[in-house]
This record gives C-alpha cells, structure tokens and sequence, in this order.
C-alpha cells in the first residue's frame, strides 16, 4: 500500500537538524565498532594464550618454538621443528589447548541463549537439569556399565544421550502450559533434583573407586581431549553457535517480552524451543567430553552483558570468546601451579572467574540486566 | 478505504468471555478511539487485533487480507503496537530498542535504511537525546515515546496504541497525541487507542467505540457519543457535557455508585 514517509520536514530540513542526525548515526556507528573491537582483542588473547599455554607443562620449549611447529605442520618448507618438540606440541598438548577453547566457547554461547530465551541472569543449560542428566549417564555408563553404546564411548554415549533426553523432557513439560520462562524453569529445576536423586542412588550403591571415577567426572576435566573429540566439538560449537546467531533478533526481541516480541513478528515459542534444543545440543556434545564445567556458561555471558550490552548479534559471539579465554587460562593454571599434580579444571574455572566477576560487578554502578 | 474490518470478534481466557460479537471498522487515515471502564476489554480487543490472541470471528486487512491467515512476520508489516506497560528485563540501549522496530523488514544486518529510519523515528518523537542511554533508565514517559518510535519504525498501516499517555505529563500527552495525529493524517495510515481521558480522546479522535462488558455500546464521532447519557451508561458516572470550539468537553460530577446507571 502506501508505504510511510515522514520526511516532508525532513526535505526541509535546517542544516543544524542535519548535522544532528550524521552526528547520531556516527554515535552508533562508534557504539558498535566498539564491540567489533572488542571482538578481535578477545579473539587476540586467545591465540596468544593458545601459545603460552602450550609452552607450560614438564618439557620445557618457548613460544616461539610453539608458533613454529604449528606453523611447520602447514608450511613443511618454510617453517622448521624438531621431532620432539613436533610430538609435544601436536600430541600432547594442542588439542588439550583446542579443546578448552571450543568447550569453553560453546558452554558460554549456550549459557547466554539460555539467559537471553529464558530472561533469566540464572538461566544455563544446567539450570534446565542438564548437568544432572549428564551425570546420571556418566553414572549410570561407570557404575552399572549400563548404557546406549559399548566400548570407549560409553561414558560419553551415556552423558550425551540423557542430556537431550532431559531437555525433550524438560520441553514436553512445559508444552502442557504454554512455552514460557517460568514453566521452562519449573521443569528443568524438577528434572535436575530427579536426576540428582538417581545419581545419589547409583553412587550409594556403587563400589568406592566407582563413586570416585563419578565424582572426578563431575569436576570436569580436559585431560581427556583427543583430536578426534575436539573435531567433535568443534564442529558442533561452531555450527550451533551460528544458528543461534542466526536467532539473535528473535532473542533481542524476547527480552522485550513475549507480547511485544510476536508483535514484531517473532514466532515465540518456536524460537524459545529450537535455541533451547540447540544450546542443549552444544552443552551435551561438550560435557560428554569434559564432564561437568558448570561455572563458564553463567559467567561468561554476564561478564559480556556487562561489557558489551545486550545485542545478542554482540553477545553471542563475544561471550563464546571470553569463555574460551577463562577456559583456557583456567585449565592452564589448573595443569601449572601445583604442578605435576593436574587440578580438574571445573574447580579452577570458579577460583579464577568468582572474584573476576565480582570485581566487574561490584565495580559497575548501573542495572546491567 | 478500509484499514480493519472486525466481523463478529469473540475471544475467551477459558471459559470466560472477554469480548463477545465485536463488529469494528477503522477507516483509512483515521484516530479510532477505544474508551470504556476498566475490564471492558480494550487491551483484549487490541491484542486480538495484533494477533498476540487469537480470537473467533474475522479480521480483514485492507478490505480482503484475513488477519488469521497471515504469517506473524506480515502481521509485523502490517500492524504496530504500543504495549502498556513494559517491562524489558534485558539491557538494551534506545537506539537498539527502536531499530528492534525494523526488525520485520529487515535481515541480520542493519542497512542504512534501516538506521536512517530510526534516527528519524527518534527525531520525531524527541528521544534522540537519550539515544544511547539504557532504556530502562528512562523515565516513564520517556519509555512510552521510545516504544512509540519503535512502532512507527516498524512502518506500519495501522498503529494500535493501549493507553499511550498514561504516563506522560500533560505537554508530553499532547505532544504524543499530536503526533500521532500528525503521522496518521499525513502518511495516512490508522491508529486505534485505548484511552481514558475522555478529553484527549474527544479531541484527537475522529471516531470512539464505547465497549462496555467486551460489547461495543455505541460507536460514533466524538460529539454525538460524549453524551450524558452515554456517559452515565459506560461509566456510571454523572457528568456535564460543554462544547469548546466543536468538541465536547467532559466535566464529571460524582459517581453513581449502586444506582441504577
Ligand atoms: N490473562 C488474563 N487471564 C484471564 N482474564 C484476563 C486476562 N487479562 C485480562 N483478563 C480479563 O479480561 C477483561 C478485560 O480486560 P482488559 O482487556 O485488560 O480491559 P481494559 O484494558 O479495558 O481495562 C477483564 O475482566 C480482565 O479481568
Ligand atoms: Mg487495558
């Protein structure tokens, strides 16, 4: 039909109004280039951590041997290493290194479309009772040795499978009274304390070393990471990352609420439902492989929120980043200051991020959700 | 021309009828206003409009289009709401709010256009200021202009509009209605409102639905519907009816309260 222009005023427009408005645009065009740089520093961070965390552990080589081997891996002429440092770097610990980066990325993307679908700053997938699902199928695969796969993928199988298991669950509950913040938490808090339950069961009668192989399990650890699992995560973090991203709009205007989010055409409960299905994707394909980091995915995204705001365009991303930085720099602190004992990193991860976030949050004066 | 047609609009929460046999049309290129007591169902009926509930009975677009029929993404292009009240749990900054408002219209990345429209948006409704402050630390009123903007950035045909001044001091209300008024007559597109303030609506309206019980108890221009009568009926209220300069003015008296209104 008609479509609406406002600008006869506009078209005569003093030149004082005109400045006003190339002034506000360039406002906005700094207020994101902002968050764009911010980006790329986090992004910097991490390839130089990437690098330093390479370099600690028992055998002793530099950064710069580090840089080398990996570069030597994909320019065999140019660049030159050692056999020795090569094994080092290649198999023992890049993918360590890579594996905290991805995990840690994906608990933190899922954790901030957890909070942003669910309006809720204490929202993650392990508010939803994924963590205890997982644990119940590491349980249940270490215990019983009971589970949907055999062999080497057991635990892993196990952990996965009752992970998306518990969030169907958690979505066929609350189908019953309307795809809503509350009902979605109400479901998830119940399947959390059923499945808390069975793995209290199964640790009760399992054998001594048994509950112990649980409870390390729960810690979460990297020390498990191969490059086959790493490609595994990877690749499910970066593709569900994305199609969240996808979603970012939808999600910004669900934090309008609901009623003004389908008045600007969102499609509410079907977006609530598929990011919540895919940030339990990213969640379960990680802590099958790490077991339980719980710390990154409440974290990460409120340390981000507080920087960079709530355009989840920004936040998406940005929080993936600055997961995988305190990741990282957690399991490398975890694997160095007690050295050679190996801390799990998910106790790491809460002694370095606590008194950061309570630094930022103490420190910032206004309402940052 | 026709904007909305309502056929026989019926809507329930539960057993509990809210709005029953509805028959509204809002022309082209005018101000329909929705007045009536609390719980007559003005915030249902626009929410029926905006398709945020789904209700029995028909609504056309256009004269053809069935509103039930249409994708929520063209329901976006076609209708923008201004919600009562809002509480936006997340921080977003004004700018961000209003460009939310192009939401329908535009793909993940932001275009120019897009930006453009919304610096004009907030031009218009004198929100530039606060461009990029925290909208929840607006002042109420402020809040209310922001969504406005939000809703006319969204380019919409029609706009729907529950309570817009309720916040707003008496400058602010008539700027906002003014606006509104402006924007309606000169991109004629429609707005529909609820409103209280019989006043503002008499002045800014070119037509009133009187709802009372979810019924329309009359629908007219401001003058003739403004009566005693009307009034004592809708609201149970004495009052005294004055004409300024071709409107009418709506002095109230005392409530009924118990007798037979
Ligand atoms: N979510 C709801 N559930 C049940 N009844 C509701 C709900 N919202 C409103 N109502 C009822 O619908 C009627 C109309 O409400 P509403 O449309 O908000 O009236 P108005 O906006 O005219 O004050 C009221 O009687 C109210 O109690
Ligand atoms: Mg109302």
């Amino acid at each position: 039909m008609n479509s609406i222009k406002f600008m006869s005023e506009a078209e005569t427009m003093s030149t004082e109004a005109a400045i006003d408005s190339s002034k506000l645009k360039e406002e906005y065009s700094q207020f994101v280039g902002r968050k764009v740089l911010l980006i790329i520093a986090t992004l910097a961070g991490i390839v130089v951590l990437a690098g330093v965390a390479a370099t600690l552990g028992s055998a002793n080589i530099t950064p710069i041997e580090v840089y080398t081997a990996i570069l030597a891996r994909f320019f065999p002429g140019t660049f030159e290493t050692t056999d020795f440092i090569n094994t080092i770097v290649w198999q023992l610990r890049l993918h360590r290194v890579l594996m905290a980066i991805f995990a840690g990325m994906g608990l933190a993307v899922a954790g901030a479309a957890m909070q942003g679908i669910l309006k809720n700053p204490l929202a993650s997938p392990f508010t939803l009772g994924i963590a205890s699902a997982a644990s119940f199928g590491a349980s249940l695969a270490i215990i019983l040795g009971a589970g949907f796969v055999s062999g080497q993928w057991l635990i892993v199988g196990n952990a996965f499978i009752f992970t998306m298991l518990a969030s169907m669950t958690v979505y066929g509950l609350a189908r019953y009274k309307g795809i809503t913040p509350e009902t979605m938490i109400l479901a998830g808090i119940a399947i959390m304390y059923l499945f808390s339950a069975m793995t209290s069961f199964l640790q009760y009668v399992g054998k001594s070393e048994q509950v112990q192989e649980v409870v390390f399990w729960m810690m979460g650890s990297l020390g498990r990471s191969s490059w086959e699992k790493v490609g595994i995560v990877a690749l499910v973090t970066v593709v569900c990352a994305l199609a969240l991203m996808y979603f970012s709009w939808d999600i910004n205007a669900l934090g309008a609420g609901d009623e003004t989010a389908k008045s600007l055409g969102v499609n509410v409960e079907l977006v609530r439902v598929l990011c919540m299905m895919i940030a339990s994707l990213i969640t379960a394909s990680v802590i099958c492989f790490t077991g339980t980091i719980g710390f990154i995915g409440l974290v990460a995204p409120h340390i981000t929120r507080m920087v960079v705001g709530g355009d989840h365009r920004f936040l998406l991303p940005t929080s993936g980043l600055v997961g995988a930085l305190i990741l990282l720099g957690a399991d490398t602190v975890a694997r160095t200051i007690l050295a050679p004992v190996i801390l799990p990193v998910g106790i790491m991860t809460s002694f370095l991020g606590v008194p950061f976030f309570i630094y930022l949050f103490l420190r910032r004066r206004k309402e940052y959700w | 021309m026709v904007k909305i047609t309502i056929k026989d609009l019926s809507f329930s929460y539960g057993s509990r009828e809210i709005l029953e046999d509805l028959n509204v049309v809002v022309g082209d290129s005018e101000v329909l206003s929705l007045v009536g007591p609390n719980g007559s169902g003005k915030t249902t009926l626009i929410k029926c409009i905006d398709r945020i509930l789904k209700p029995k009975g028909t609504i056309l677009l256009d004269g053809g289009r069935d509103l039930q029929t249409m994708s929520r993404q063209e329901v976006a292009k076609y209708i923008g709401y201004v919600p009562q009240s809002t509480t936006s749990a997340l921080t977003t900054t004004v700018f961000d709010t209003i460009l939310m408002g192009r939401r329908p219209r535009m793909g993940w990345r932001v275009s120019d256009e897009d930006i453009d429209k919304v610096v004009e948006m907030m031009k218009l409704l004198h929100v530039e200021e606060f461009a990029l402050k925290d909208f929840s630390e607006l002042s109420g009123g402020q809040k209310q202009r922001v969504l406005i903007a939000r809703a006319l950035a969204q380019e919409p045909e029609v706009l729907l509009l529950d309570e817009p001044t309720s916040n707003l001091d008496v400058k602010h209300q008539l700027e906002a209605l003014d606006t509104v008024r402006s924007i309606v007559k000169t991109t004629k597109i429609s707005a529909v409102m609820a409103i209280h303030d019989l006043n503002l609506a008499a002045r800014y309206s070119d037509t009133l639905v009187m709802l009372k019980n979810g019924m329309v108890h009359a629908v007219g221009d401001p003058l003739s519907l403004l009566t005693k009568e009307n009034i004592r009926a809708i609201f149970g209220v004495e009052a005294v009816v004055m004409r300024n300069l071709d409107r009418p003015y709506v002095v109230p008296i005392r409530s009924l309260n118990g007798e037979a209104p």
